[in-house]
Parts: C-alpha cells; structure tokens; sequence
C-alpha cells in the first residue's frame, strides 16, 4: 500500500544567459529560481495494482518517483510505503522495492551479466536458494539464457533492457518502479517487455508504477492511470472511466487532446 | 498447495529468503574483484597501467636524492632521516588512496545521475561509493609506498624501541584517517557546487609532495597552518621528533590519533551533504 498526501517539493536552478560575461557574473553572485516541482500531490495504490503515472516532460514525474523510492526528501506532506518512509528508513525500504530507469543501466558495463547479478545477490544479502530460483525463473520469462555471459556493453538496447528487469527483481521486490522501460526498444523487445511485466503481476502480485509516453504500455500494461501536469494531479481514475469521459479512440490523440486542453504541455 | 503458490509464499515471507546481512568487508572485496574483472577485460591496458603506475614516482625519490647528494642535510636533518618521514608519509596517504580515495569517483557519481542507484541499495552509501570508486592503480602506489618505507626505515639511523615502532604505526593509522577525511571532505563540497574543486588537491596530492620533508622546514606560518587548518603536522612533525629522538615527550606518540576528531568533523560535513542531495535533487 503505498499513500502520498499533500507532498510539495521546489528545487533550485540556477539561471545565466549565455555568453562569457554573463558566466563570469554569475560566477560571482548566483541567480536562481524556484521551480515548484510537485504541488500537492495526494493519491494511494493497492497492493497489486498496476498504475501508469503519466505527463509531459518536467511534470514532475521523476520527483514523484524519485521521492517513493527514498532518493528525495519532499519539503512537506506525508508518505508512507508499506508502512513505511521512505527516504527515513532507506535501507530497509529499498530492500523491497526495484527501479528500472529506462535511460539508465544499473549493470556493470564491462563484466559479464552474471557477475553484475553475484554482486546484487551480495549487495541486497539474498540466500543462494533464493537468488537460484529466482534466477531461474527470470532466466526462462525473459530469455537470458544466451546472455548471461555477455558483458552488457555488448548487449543491444533490448536485450540489456531484459537484463535490467532482471537485475531489479533478483531480490523479490513487492513494488516494482519502471521508468520509461520501452524506450527505444524495437516492436518485439517491446511486446516481450509487456508481456513480461503483466505476467510478473499476475504471478507474484507485484505492485508496478510505470512511467512512459507510450500510450501503447498505458493500454497493454496499466489498468489505471494518474496524469499530472505541472506539479499537480490533473486527473486518478481506470482507462474505462477516462474513455467514458473522453470519448473512444487512439489514446494519444486523447492525451494529447487532454494535455492541451489542461494547458500543461 | 501448489508449486507455483509455494514459490510465491517462498518469495513473500522475509524470514525466509533473506540471509542476514553480508558483511560489508566482503562487499567491499566483491566490488574490487569485479573491478580487476572489469580492467583484465582490456588486457593491454591492465599490463600498462600496473607496470606504468609502479615506475612513475620514483622520481619524487630521485629528487630528494639529489637533493642530499650536494646538500647532505636539509634544515639539520640528514638524508635518512628525510627518507624516513617521506616513507611513512607515503605510506600513509597511499593506504588512504586505497581505501578512501574512491570519494573522488563522487563528483561524477552525482553529475551523471549514478548516485541514484546508490541510493536505492540497501547498502550505506559510503561502502558502495568506495566500491564502486576503487581504482587498480593505487595497489601499484600502495605497493610502491611500501618500498619506500621499508628503504626509509632501513638508511635512517633510528634505534628502534618498542616506542618508536610504536610511534611509526600511529603515524600511519593517522595519516591514512587524515587522507581519509580529506578525500571525504572534497567528495561532500560536491554536493553543494557539483563541480570537482581542483583547489582541493592541494591538501591531498600537494600534501603528498609537500609531507616528504618535515613540516618545520617550511617555517613557523606553515607549521600552523598545517597544525590547526589540515592537522598535517599531528602525524608527521610531532611523532617524528619522538621517533628521532629528539623529543622524549611521550604524548607525541599517540599524536596522530588526533587525526580521528578531524575525520568526525569530516563525516559531520559529508552528511550534511547527503541531506543536502536529497532536498535538493539531481
């Protein structure tokens, strides 16, 4: 059960204009401005739910992520993940979770993927039993047999993105973060991804928040989705319920269409 | 029951599939076998590096050599004896580079987003930055110090007692704490500017050239800057008058254990930075 309630977070950014005077000015005095990343942010998911968290670039879908997963501190407001707060308890919170970054590896470039898989067996203290089956299963879903001792600089986006699922579910985690997974993988590493992660849900019960721009994920992976536009929650409710209101058809005209009426594009 | 429902019970119950916590030693040794692993995967490089790493400094000995050959002694010090306090000196910082000096690793850490992903393992951060951070060449430099010293000790004409020896290992420890939070201290003022301060390495490859004579040589306006700003001389000028004998002040022994309250401030300005990473973001 994971609840966010009221979380507000700004960050500083520094603001120059170009040029090498005013890099010298800025060098001494500084200016920056405060951008409101979240606004109020409230919503909660159930175990076993699976939640598309979607929005324009900068909407504040990162922060959210980043602030459930113990890497950020919000500035007010509550959040608890199984009980627990996450950048409070970070160690034992991020032993139940897994994160995949779609733009970012976790795995060490230049050893074989299963030497980057030993080190995460001794990084989060799985037992041997544990990390075998696992391992096993993981092995036969995503098809890694051929590429376990691939070094992962060798691998092709697609192929390395099913070792990163792999990478960030050796420990069981009961929630799993997937941040843009599909990104730039061709039609079947997509549909593999896809499949992978309904099957992951309905086996083990895992709660997955996927953040995408792939309307696609949304339609084959979530069964709700939560939009935020500009540090708020705009709108928290089924695909069904967002058709009925919205009218059939391609979802991307939809969004589109919504984040232009929204005015948060 | 079936298989399946087994697995996933298997799976849920915590008791049941986590083994208590490795211990980070091991970890620490995982991370740097996986390095070596990493550099042998470019074979030429690994040769190069090590061998290249082991001859390079020996310069900074040819210098003092030199040096002495015209001059024989420096501000009443003899050739031995500047070979002794370069030695443990040496030594010192080179156990630092190799335990610590991963911190440098840091600043790129945070700048291409990697210090994320060690924040979302169950780990303490300082462990897997110094893990991840550990660089091959520094066992060449470690090695290298160990030569030195073992020269050091061998030209300089010291009697050595159960205190002197004494002396020398607290000297080491202390160098190796000090070296420590300076490289931690340089890692934590990434957090505020994310840029490497060059500045910085003044304290610590600086010191390193600097530390091969003793510290009086340089005058009384250095000798406090590096008593109360760096506590440079805490591990070096003062123990060493013991170990030379020319102080029979036992206090000087456990000098450099003074070190241990400079790192404390350290850690203080390094968590200051964490919390300053989380609030802040990217």
């Amino acid at each position: 059960m994971i609840t966010m309630e009221h979380v507000n977070k700004s960050y500083r950014v520094a603001k120059r204009s170009a040029g090498m005077k005013e890099a010298c000015k800025a060098f001494f005095r500084r200016e920056s401005q405060r951008i409101e990343a979240l606004k109020d942010v409230s919503f909660s998911i159930e175990d076993g739910e699976m939640v598309g968290y979607i929005g324009p670039n900068g909407a504040g879908k990162s922060s959210t992520i980043k602030i459930l997963s113990g890497i950020l501190t919000p500035e007010s407001g509550s959040c608890l993940v199984d009980g627990r707060i996450p950048w409070k308890d970070r160690i034992q919170h991020v032993k139940h979770i897994g994160v995949v970054f779609g733009q970012r590896s976790q795995l060490w470039w230049d050893v074989p993927i299963l030497d980057s898989f030993r080190l995460l067996q001794d990084i989060y203290s799985i037992s041997n039993s544990m990390y075998q089956n696992n391992l096993e299963e993981l092995t036969e879903l995503l098809d890694l047999k051929e590429l376990l001792r691939t070094p992962a600089r060798q691998l092709s986006l697609g192929q390395r993105m099913r070792c990163e699922l792999a990478a960030s579910l050796l420990h069981s985690p009961d929630i799993l973060f997937l941040d843009e997974p599909t990104i730039g993988l061709d039609a079947v590493s997509k549909l593999a991804v896809r499949e992978f992660i309904r099957r992951l849900n309905r086996e083990h019960h895992t709660t997955v928040i996927l953040t995408t721009h792939d309307m696609q994920d949304i339609e084959a992976i979530t069964d709700r989705i939560i939009l935020i536009g500009k540090g708020r929650v705009l709108m928290d409710g089924t695909l069904d319920q967002l058709h009925a209101q919205e009218g059939e058809g391609d979802l991307d005209q939809i969004i589109a269409g919504l984040y232009r009426r929204l005015d948060i594009v | 029951m079936n298989e399946r429902e087994e697995l996933l019970k298997t799976r849920r119950d915590p008791a049941l599939c986590r083994e208590p916590a490795r211990s980070s030693m091991g970890l620490y040794l995982h991370y740097i076998s996986l390095k070596l692993r990493e550099i042998m995967e470019y074979k030429a490089s690994f040769i190069l590096t090590v061998l290249g790493q082991f001859l390079v400094s020996f310069q900074v000995f040819l210098g003092i050599y030199f040096l002495m050959e015209r001059f024989h002694q420096v501000m009443g010090y003899t050739y031995g004896e500047v070979v002794l306090c370069y030695g443990i000196f040496l030594l010192g910082y080179s156990l630092a580079e190799c335990i610590s000096r991963g911190f440098d690793a840091f600043s790129r850490m945070v700048r291409q987003g990697t210090f994320d992903r060690i924040m979302l393992r169950p780990r303490s951060t300082v462990l897997q930055i110094l893990g991840s951070g550990f660089e091959l060449n520094r066992l060449g430099h470690l090695l290298q110090a160990a030569v030195m010293f073992a020269y050091g000790v061998y030209v300089s004409d010291v009697s050595w007692t159960f205190f002197r020896a004494l002396a020398v290992i607290c000297m080491l420890i202390g160098g190796a704490l000090l070296f420590t939070g300076l490289f931690m201290i340089y890692a934590a003022l990434c957090f505020f500017t994310l840029e490497g301060l060059e500045f910085m390495n003044v304290f610590t490859d600086g010191a390193k050239e600097y530390g091969k004579y003793p510290i009086d040589v340089y005058g009384k306006r250095i000798m406090r800057l590096c008593t109360f700003v760096v506590p440079y001389t805490l591990v070096q000028y003062y123990p060493l008058q013991y170990v030379l004998g020319r102080s029979q002040n036992g206090l000087l022994i456990i000098a450099p254990l003074g070190t241990i309250l400079f790192l404390g401030l350290c850690a203080i300005v390094w968590r200051a930075g964490i919390r300053h990473y989380q609030s802040a973001g990217s």
